[in-house]
C-alpha cells in the first residue's frame, strides 16, 4: 500500500483539477471474541476532502502575511451598523449584506486580552499541537465577538494581555497559522516559523 | 440576533394537544460488539410495546410517520442509516426523516414528532433515537466529535471538543464559582448523586458508589473538571410514541400531555454577541441589575457562562405548559449533565435558580430524591436516571431516554421498570443489594432538557398528567 503521490488540487476555468491519490485502500480485518467467534470487521478509510474557503479565503491567506483580518457591517441602514467581527464573517448576521474587511492586526497587538481559557492534555486523532494545549479566547476592544486560539508561550490567566503571532514560514493556510503569546514576549522566543 | 421581535417571542400555539403514549429503551453501554444498531432499536421498540401491553404488530398499526434521531453518521459509517432502521422495524413505506442536532438530537426528534401530531399530519408518530460510539478508537471519536465544532476555526486546534467547551466552564468557575473550594465540592456532589442514582437503573452504563473525594481525586480532564465530572460515551437506543388525544386513549388509559420547544445559539461560542438577559416568568427586570457587582465579570450576557438556547427553550415551553416557577410547578427534571458545571449553568438558564445562584439548588438538597439535610422528599429531584454522567450519553437516544424516565415517575411505574430482576439479568448486570425505589411519589409534572455541545441547540420537553394541568398555559 503506497501513500506516496498525495493528492493536490488546482482550480482552472472555475473547476477543480485534481492530481495524485486521494484515497488509499487497505484490506478489511476480522474482529473476533476470545472464543474465535466472528463479531465484525475493520473498515479502513484513508481519504482526502476538497474544501472551499470561499469568502473567508482572505483571512486564511493573510495570516501568512502576519495580518489579522476581521469584518465590519458597512450598511448604514443596519441596526448593528459598524459592528466588528472576528471570526471573519462574510455577511452581517443582521442585514445579511456583505461585510467590509477590516485589518485588526494593530488593534490585536495593542488591545487583546484573555476572556477565558482552558488547558488540556487530551487531544483527538490528527492533532498537531504540542500537549498540553492552552486554549485562549481572546477579546478585543470594540469587537463584538471573542476569538478562540491557542497560547504558544506561558500560562494563561483571565485578563492576561496577549499578542498575535503568525506562521509566516511554511504556513499551513489554516487557523493554526495564528497563535498567541503574552504581551512583551521577545521575538527570539517564538516557536519555529512564527513571527509577530 | 440581539433583540427579539414580537413574532419571535410568540408562545407556540399547537392545533391540537399531543400525548405521550409509551416509551422504551435498550441497555446502554460503552460498547455492544454483539449487536447491530437495528437490534438495539428493536429492543427499545419492544419495551415500548410491552409497556402498554401491545404486540409490536399492534403498536405499528397506529404509527403513521417516523422521526429518527441519530447524530453522527461518521460513527456508524453508514449514511442514510435511518432508512436501514426504518426497514428493519418493518415500517416502510411510511414517511420518515432523520434529525441531527448534536447532543440535543433526542430532544429535537421528539420536537419533530410532536409537531407532526399537533398539526394533524399524523395521529400517531414514532420518535426513535440511537447512537453507536464504539466503532472507532477513542482518539478518532474525539476527532469526530470535534468535527461538530467549526471545521475551519476550531477543529484544527487539537481536534478535541473539550477545548472549545471547557473554556465556558473555566469562565463560570472563576466568575460565578469564584474558584471556591466549596463550589468545587458542590460540583463533585452532582457526580456523586448521578452516579449513585445510576446504581438503581438496570439500563445505566456507569453506576458507582463514590464520594466527593473520589471525584476530586479523579484524573484532571480540563481544570477544574475531572474525569468523574464528565458524561459518558455510549451505545444504545430509545423511543417514544406520541399521539393525538383520541388515538392516545385508544392505545392506553393513561397518556401524558407533552409539550416540546426548542432554542438555539451559535455553533462557535466566539460569535456570541452581548444582549440583555431574556426573562422567564419567575424573574423580574431589575433582579439582574447588580449581577456584575455581585459577580465581577458576570455582566456580559450570555458571554461564555449562559446558554441562551436553554433559556429560550424554557421560555417557550413554560408558556406552552403554563409553568411560572419550575421549582414549584414541576415534580422532577432530567437535565443534560454533560459536565457537572454545565448542569449548574442549566439550573440558571431554565430558571430553577436565578443567574449566579445555581449552586444553591444542589446545596439546599432540593435536587435530590430525598433531601439529605431534612430526610424529606427533594423539592425538585434531578436526574434520577443517573443522567449523562451515570446512565448514558448515546447522543441520539439521550433526550428520549430522559423523557421516558420522567414519564415513568408520572405514570407511577418507575419501580416496575427498574426493579425487574429479569431485566437486570438480561442486561448481564447485578442488581445492588441496597437497591432503592426512587419513584417520586405523586409526580404530576416533569421536564427534560436536551442540549447540544456549547449550546447550539436545546429543547425542553414538559410532561403533564392530564388531571393536573396548569392554569395560564398558551
Ligand atoms: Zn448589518
Amino acid at each position: 500500500m503506497t501513500t506516496q503521490n498525495r493528492g493536490t488540487v488546482k482550480v482552472e476555468n472555475g473547476r477543480y483539477r485534481v492530481s495524485g491519490n486521494f484515497h488509499y485502500a487497505y484490506p478489511n480485518e476480522p474482529i473476533r471474541d476470545e472464543s474465535g467467534k466472528l463479531l465484525g470487521i475493520t473498515n479502513p478509510a484513508d481519504m482526502t476532502h476538497i474544501h472551499a474557503y470561499g469568502g473567508e479565503a482572505p483571512f486564511f491567506e493573510n495570516l501568512s502575511n502576519a495580518k489579522l483580518l476581521g469584518t465590519k457591517c458597512a450598511n448604514p441602514k443596519c441596526e448593528t451598523y459598524g459592528s466588528v467581527y472576528i471570526p471573519y464573517r462574510i455577511h452581517c448576521p443582521d442585514c445579511l449584506m456583505r461585510n467590509e474587511e477590516v485589518d485588526l492586526t494593530e488593534l490585536a497587538r495593542k488591545g487583546a486580552s484573555v476572556h477565558t481559557f482552558m488547558i488540556t492534555e487530551r487531544t483527538g486523532a490528527f492533532n498537531t499541537l504540542e500537549k498540553p494545549i492552552r486554549f485562549v479566547n481572546v477579546e478585543f476592544e470594540g469587537v463584538s465577538t471573542i476569538l478562540m486560539g491557542y497560547l504558544s508561550i506561558g500560562e494563561p490567566t483571565i485578563g492576561m494581555k496577549v499578542v498575535p503571532i503568525f506562521q509566516t514560514k511554511n504556513p499551513t493556510f489554516t487557523i493554526m497559522d495564528l497563535s498567541w503569546v503574552p504581551a512583551g514576549t521577545s521575538a527570539a522566543d517564538l516557536p519555529e516559523g512564527f513571527s509577530f | 440576533m440581539i433583540k427579539f421581535s414580537k413574532q419571535q417571542l410568540k408562545i407556540p400555539q399547537m392545533s391540537k394537544p399531543v400525548y405521550l403514549v409509551t416509551g422504551g429503551m435498550s441497555k446502554f453501554d460503552r460498547a455492544i460488539p454483539e449487536k447491530r444498531t437495528e437490534e438495539l432499536v428493536i429492543d427499545a421498540f419492544l419495551e415500548a410495546a410491552e409497556f402498554i401491553k401491545k404486540s409490536p404488530e399492534e403498536l405499528k398499526e397506529y404509527i403513521h410517520s417516523c422521526y429518527y434521531g441519530h447524530f453522527a453518521d461518521h460513527f456508524g459509517d453508514q449514511l442514510l442509516g435511518e432508512a436501514v432502521i426504518h426497514d428493519r422495524l418493518g415500517l416502510d413505506p411510511l414517511g420518515n426523516v432523520g434529525i441531527k442536532t448534536g447532543g440535543a438530537t433526542g430532544g429535537s426528534t421528539i420536537w419533530e414528532a410532536y409537531k407532526a401530531v399537533a398539526s394533524g399530519y399524523s395521529d400517531t408518530a414514532l420518535a426513535m433515537g440511537w447512537e453507536r460510539m464504539d466503532e472507532v478508537p477513542t482518539d478518532e471519536g474525539n476527532h469526530y466529535i470535534a468535527s461538530a465544532a467549526d471545521k475551519d476555526w476550531e477543529t484544527p486546534m487539537g481536534h478535541i471538543y473539550t477545548g472549545y467547551y471547557a473554556v465556558m466552564a473555566q469562565k463560570y468557575w472563576q466568575v460565578f464559582g469564584k474558584e471556591e473550594e466549596s463550589f468545587r465540592r458542590t460540583l463533585a456532589e452532582i457526580a456523586v448523586k448521578n452516579k449513585g442514582y445510576a446504581r438503581m437503573n438496570p439500563h445505566a452504563q456507569s453506576p458507582m458508589k463514590i464520594t466527593v473525594e473520589d471525584v476530586l481525586n479523579s484524573p484532571i480532564v480540563a481544570h477544574p473538571l475531572r474525569a468523574l465530572d464528565c458524561c459518558l460515551m455510549s451505545v444504545g437506543a430509545s423511543c417514544v410514541i406520541l399521539a393525538d388525544e383520541k388515538t392516545a386513549y385508544e392505545m392506553t388509559d393513561n397518556p401524558l400531555l407533552l409539550y416540546t420547544s426548542a432554542g438555539s445559539h451559535t455553533l462557535r461560542v466566539a460569535d456570541r454577541r452581548d444582549m440583555a438577559i431574556p426573562l422567564l416568568p419567575n424573574e423580574s427586570p431589575d433582579q439582574y441589575k447588580d449581577l456584575g457587582v455581585r459577580f465581577p465579570g458576570g455582566d456580559r450576557y450570555p458571554g461564555f457562562t449562559g446558554f441562551l438556547a436553554a433559556r429560550m427553550a424554557a421560555y417557550y415551553a413554560y408558556g406552552m405548559a403554563g409553568i411560572v416557577d419550575p421549582t414549584e410547578d414541576l415534580d422532577l427534571v432530567e437535565l443534560h449533565d454533560a459536565f457537572t458545571i454545565s448542569d449548574i449553568q442549566t439550573y440558571e438558564d431554565i430558571g430553577i435558580r436565578p443567574y449566579g445562584e445555581g449552586r444553591t439548588y444542589v446545596e439546599s438538597g432540593d435536587c435530590y430524591h430525598t433531601n439529605p439535610f431534612t430526610g424529606q422528599p427533594g423539592k425538585l429531584p434531578a436526574n434520577l436516571s443517573g443522567g449523562l454522567i451515570g446512565c448514558m450519553h448515546a447522543v441520539g437516544a439521550t433526550g428520549i431516554m430522559q423523557v421516558i424516565e420522567v414519564a415513568q415517575h408520572i405514570w407511577g411505574r418507575w419501580s416496575e421498570m427498574h426493579a425487574d430482576e429479569a431485566k437486570w439479568k438480561r442486561f448481564n448486570r447485578v442488581k445492588p443489594d441496597d437497591w432503592t425505589d426512587l419513584q417520586v411519589k405523586g409526580a404530576k409534572r416533569g421536564m427534560a432538557i436536551s442540549h447540544a455541545g456549547v449550546g447550539s441547540h436545546v429543547t425542553a420537553t414538559v410532561l403533564v398528567h392530564p388531571d393536573h394541568q396548569l392554569k395560564g398555559r398558551g
